[in-house]
């Protein structure tokens, strides 16, 4: 069974701003005898503040907050890309992230060998390879320009790619930022679609949004961050009008 | 790798608390062995930074070839005169040695690099970090590859054999396992402290100098004992020669052995120390 959960999450990111990050400054501080007061000194931005939650196959997840409450962060987190500086993660289950816009890909390189490279990243057996080939060039539909070097791709195009490469795979547990919204409305129609064949096999989706209507339509929870804190947590239509109201009272 | 291998049957998990004590190593070997595993994509990786970096060029990869035998024709040719060498000899020394000095600088200078220019994979998603080394060791092996042309070229023209070309072969593989654990070391140092690759790059200028590389030992009379201290030195001593033909004494098998030993557990040291804060700093 696939799930995730998550006690007492903290992660912090060191500043090493100017010449703190070098080692004159490690040397100096050696050199002066203070080198014991270096783990105090260090100045640090907290990004995720003591989270706990638990998810469980087919549940929705949605985050939701302002710019710099977490949402990449718990995500990358949960992605095993951050490993945790206090508290305990822990994810069972093939996990799929959708979390940089070209997933590794190189530009210079056509579609189909990204693809193919893609297929090394996930350490796929060779002869799934064909399989995730076909399928991804049908729902991209990219036609020839899978032959040609995807810098020429269109954002949307590059998109298209990438979200059918990181589905795929069939994670059970698919993260996703909000970067993947840039296609048009056809796409998102299909990828819709697609995400829902993904999800109604009892596997998990933690998405990251600014977009309420995402929320309501796509998830079954709601997490509303901020700060590095859990603000609220349940279904959408007891979060949303909270958030909603709220950055309406602060504009 | 276990956690996003689709072949897998049994369910990957992915558990993550903070490491204390021997945690951290079993953690980095992990890694290591877990970034082996996938050495094909490690070696994919690699190829294709040669081959998009000459993309659009006419020679392609043969530059780093041209330029290696003008470097061996132009320093053979002067050091030559200056240290009254024969060249039937000095040139194939000097063709092995620059063309092993310019794969061991190219290892340190981008092992210093080896996680910084990976920033955007090491943020898309997990793979084992030693993956980014396994790519700048492949890169240099396929650079090196090209400069043999230039060793094979000289050693024609002068119509000498290598002898003893099987005793290569286990150094060969003490040398591709110390480029890992040496891009991994400086990978690591230069991800966190940014001034690593300009301090690399002096001490490697020094160590080209007080290396036999372009001068060859025998010249050296007062002091040699001390040749031994100059980790290089052993190293390069048991590649290059037995294929001059000449058999390194016992001492400098174990110093290459030794200094071999060293620097992996200075590395695993390193690596399972500062592994899981890797992401936070690239």
């Amino acid at each position: 069974m696939a799930g995730i959960d998550v006690r007492d999450l903290r992660i912090a990111f060191p500043l090493y701003h100017g010449n703190a990050r070098s080692l004159k400054k490690r040397l100096g501080r050696a050199i002066s005898g203070r080198l014991e007061h270096d783990a105090r000194d260090r100045v640090v931005v907290r990004a995720l503040n003591g989270l706990s939650f638990s998810l469980r196959p087919g549940e929705r997840l949605g985050l939701i907050g302002r710019n710099g409450a977490g949402k990449t962060t718990l995500l990358r987190a949960l992605a095993g890309i951050y490993e945790p500086v206090e508290g305990r993660v822990t994810v069972r289950g093939r996990v799929g992230a959708l979390l940089d816009t070209n997933l590794g890909m190189i530009g210079d390189l056509t579609g189909r060998e990204n693809i193919r490279l893609r297929c090394l990243f996930t350490g796929m057996a060779a002869n799934a390879l064909a399989q995730v080939e076909r399928d991804v060039q049908e729902f991209a539909e990219l036609g020839a320009f899978l032959d040609l070097p995807i810098r020429t791709y269109s954002s949307g195009m590059q998109v298209r790619l990438a979200f059918g490469l990181a589905t795929a795979t069939r994670p059970q547990i698919l993260l996703m930022d909000e970067w993947f919204m840039a296609g048009d409305a056809a796409f998102m129609g299909r990828a819709k679609a697609r995400l829902e064949g993904l999800v109604s096999g009892a596997e998990i989706l933690v998405i990251s949004t600014h977009q309420p209507e995402i929320l309501a339509t796509w998830c079954t929870r709601v997490l509303w961050m901020d700060q590095g804190h859990i603000r609220m947590d349940g279904p959408p239509d007891a979060v949303l009008p909270a958030y909603l109201g709220l950055e309406k009272a602060g504009t | 790798m276990a956690d996003i291998d689709g072949t897998m049957a049994a369910e990957p998990a992915l558990d993550l608390t903070p490491e204390t004590g021997l945690r951290h190593l079993w953690r980095a070997l992990a890694d290591i062995a877990d970034g082996c595993r996938m050495w094909r994509l490690g070696c994919t990786l690699g190829w294709l930074d040669i081959k998009l970096r000459y993309r659009g060029s006419i020679l392609g990869p043969l530059w780093l070839t041209v330029s290696t035998a003008v470097m061996v024709a132009a320093i053979g040719s002067v050091y030559g005169a200056l240290f009254h060498m024969e060249l039937h000899h000095y040139l194939p020394f000097l063709s092995i040695s620059l063309v092993l000095w310019g794969y061991v600088s190219g290892i340190a200078g981008d092992g210093c690099q080896v996680f910084t220019r990976a920033a955007g994979l090491i943020q898309a998603a997990r793979i084992p970090f030693t993956v980014h080394a396994i790519r700048s060791v492949v890169r240099n092996a396929l650079v090196l590859a090209h400069n043999l042309a230039v060793i094979i070229v000289v050693f024609a023209v002068f119509r000498l054999m290598p002898a003893h070309l099987l005793a290569e072969i286990p150094v060969l593989a003490l040398w591709a396992i110390d480029s890992l654990a040496l891009s991994l070391a400086l990978g690591v140092l230069g991800t966190r402290f940014r001034d690593i690759p300009p301090i690399i790059g002096s001490l490697l200028q020094i160590a080209f100098f007080v290396t036999p590389i372009m001068w060859e030992p025998g010249l050296i009379f007062a002091g040699r004992q001390y040749m031994l201290l100059n980790p290089f030195y052993p190293l390069f001593e048991i590649l290059r020669g037995p294929l001059m033909g000449e058999v390194p004494r016992l001492s400098i098998w174990i110093a290459a052995g030794g200094y071999s030993v060293v620097l992996w557990v200075v590395t695993l040291l390193l690596f399972s120390r500062l592994r899981s804060r890797l992401a936070y700093w690239v």
